[in-house]
């Protein structure tokens, strides 16, 4: 199993061979409340690192969702966009994002492994 | 200047609100099952909103009063009932809106319920246009809990006794705990309900009550997000100063006598643009898919023209999808025009539509 890494703008990515899947943290999600509309980047478009991939919009507020790695995307999850509610029920699993095929396997090593989001995630929401 | 709470504070902390500061008071936003589960509870039960940041100002007089008071308010005051309510506004001379309130006429003189933000400017422009001539009073020693929802009703009523024999928009005193409380019928979700105007000390423990007879705690979110679907205005948002009545679509509330007289303040403007009509108007606005238009999006014809600006928007959970309402130049404002949204850069397809987004259910009188 690949180690699921994290980007201080609360996504968590997963690398398997050279795709990685993307989506928002439960903390995120915490901090957003309801969702109730999500917006995803174009099948075969190329994303940088900490560019905007998306939107996820609770009743009160739009937010930007960033990736945290350059690519290609090679996947979208139509089931959020359908469902918006299902990125507070399971966001860290069946409520992916997007799939990216990653140009630089070095952009991970910039990431948080869980220890250390989990303590980023608690100071900067206190 | 610190942010003031209001006597629930204690109790929204220990029901785990999350806090957001709003017209210089910690107000809760939303409580642990979020504004969605909120705003349905209201929809489909009861929730309890603490709005004792408004204004309840009280003016004392008789006959005195209500004349200097028709030359402010565009009502006519002196057929309003004992114990009954109107909706109306504090303009500026062109007719601009300081505020809209609910003005009750009470034994005393009158109450009007201000919004929190506007509510020190209205004491000082009444104050100034009444010469002084009449004590008023903003009342700090009393809170204001309105308890929403079709089982509001019965829950209220196994508290306070009778309560649930007024009619909408009307009110009354009752005793609780041997407290005066001045009870309405009124609201701002589309549903049934009442607003509970109480001495501070006992504001806690009616809420408690509340909840222990099957009510609950409902945030600042839901109240917005109950309001739009409703097709209710915002001060700030869908009226200000910019916007007169008849603009923002509400003319039903200027009575029609005083019209004909035309003798308050902005009514020059109000009669000009009853005979003229107006260039903007608010309309509601419905997004086609699920896009969230919110305030200050751009709304564009057919033909790619600027044609106005969304002022409210959000996601309706009783309507299961997107709401707005905004002011659009008059020859577009008739139900079904196509428009375009502009959100995040791209153009969305939307209608206009005719308010409310979700069918109200006010008792119409409990006694007919």
């Amino acid at each position: 199993m690949s180690e699921v890494k994290y980007s201080k703008e609360h996504e968590w990515i997963k690398l398997e061979g050279d795709v990685a899947t993307i989506g928002i943290t439960k903390h995120a999600t915490e901090m957003l409340g309801d969702i109730v509309f999500a917006e995803l980047p174009e099948k075969g478009s190329s994303v940088e690192k900490d560019g905007t991939a998306g939107v996820v919009e609770s009743t009160k507020a739009a937010s930007d969702v960033y990736t945290p790695v350059s690519g290609e995307i090679v996947d979208t999850n139509q089931a959020i966009v359908d469902d918006p509610s299902k990125i507070n029920q399971d966001p860290e699993n069946s409520a992916w994002f997007f799939k990216l095929k990653i140009k630089d396997p070095s952009e991970m090593d910039t990431l948080m492994n869980k220890d250390d989001y989990d303590k980023f995630a608690k100071e900067t929401s206190a | 200047m610190e942010t003031k709470k209001t006597s629930l504070y204690q109790l929204h902390k220990d029901s785990n609100a999350k806090f957001v500061e709003f017209a210089g008071y910690q107000m809760p936003i939303q409580y642990s099952e979020g504004i969605v589960e909120e705003h349905k509870f209201t929809r489909n039960h009861s929730g309890i909103f603490d709005v004792s940041h408004m204004g309840q100002l009280f003016i004392y007089g008789g006959e005195d009063l209500i004349k200097d008071l028709e030359k402010i308010f565009p009502l006519n005051l002196k057929n309003l009932k004992l114990n009954h309510s109107k909706y109306s506004f504090l303009m500026d001379k062109d007719a601009g809106i300081h505020d809209d309130l609910i003005i009750t006429k009470i034994n005393e003189g009158f109450l009007i319920i201000l919004n929190a933000a506007c509510k020190d400017n209205d004491f000082k422009i009444l104050k100034e246009l009444l010469n002084e001539k009449h004590k008023m009073v903003l009342d700090v020693n009393r809170s204001l809990i309105a308890i929403q929802g079709p089982k509001s009703s019965q829950i209220l009523n196994e508290i306070v006794d009778e309560v649930k024999n007024l009619n909408f928009m009307s009110g009354n005193w009752f005793l609780f705990e041997n407290q005066k409380v001045y009870i309405t019928r009124s609201g701002y979700t589309g549903e049934d309900g009442f607003e509970i105007s109480i001495p501070n000390n006992f504001a806690d423990k009616l809420t408690r009550e509340l909840i222990n007879k099957g009510s609950k705690l409902v945030g600042l979110g839901a109240r917005d997000t109950l309001r739009l679907e409703a097709g209710l205005c915002l001060y700030g948002h869908d009226l200000d100063k910019d916007k007169t009545p008849v603009e923002a679509n509400l003319k039903w509330a200027i009575s029609k006598e005083r019209i004909s007289k035309g003798d308050f303040i902005g009514s020059d403007i109000i009669i000009k643009q009853l005979t003229d009509g107006v260039s903007k108007i608010r309309v509601g606005i419905k997004p086609e898919g699920r896009i969230i238009a919110r305030e200050k999006t751009k709304i564009f014809n057919q033909s790619d023209v600027l044609i106005g600006e969304i002022t409210s928007g959000t996601f309706g959970p009783s309507v299961n999808g997107p709401v707005a309402m905004g002011y659009v130049e008059n020859e577009f404002s008739k139900k079904n025009t196509k428009v375009f949204l502009e959100v995040r850069g791209k153009k969305h397809a939307a209608s206009i539509c005719s308010l409310p987004f979700y069918k109200k259910s006010y008792v119409k009188g409990a006694n007919q």
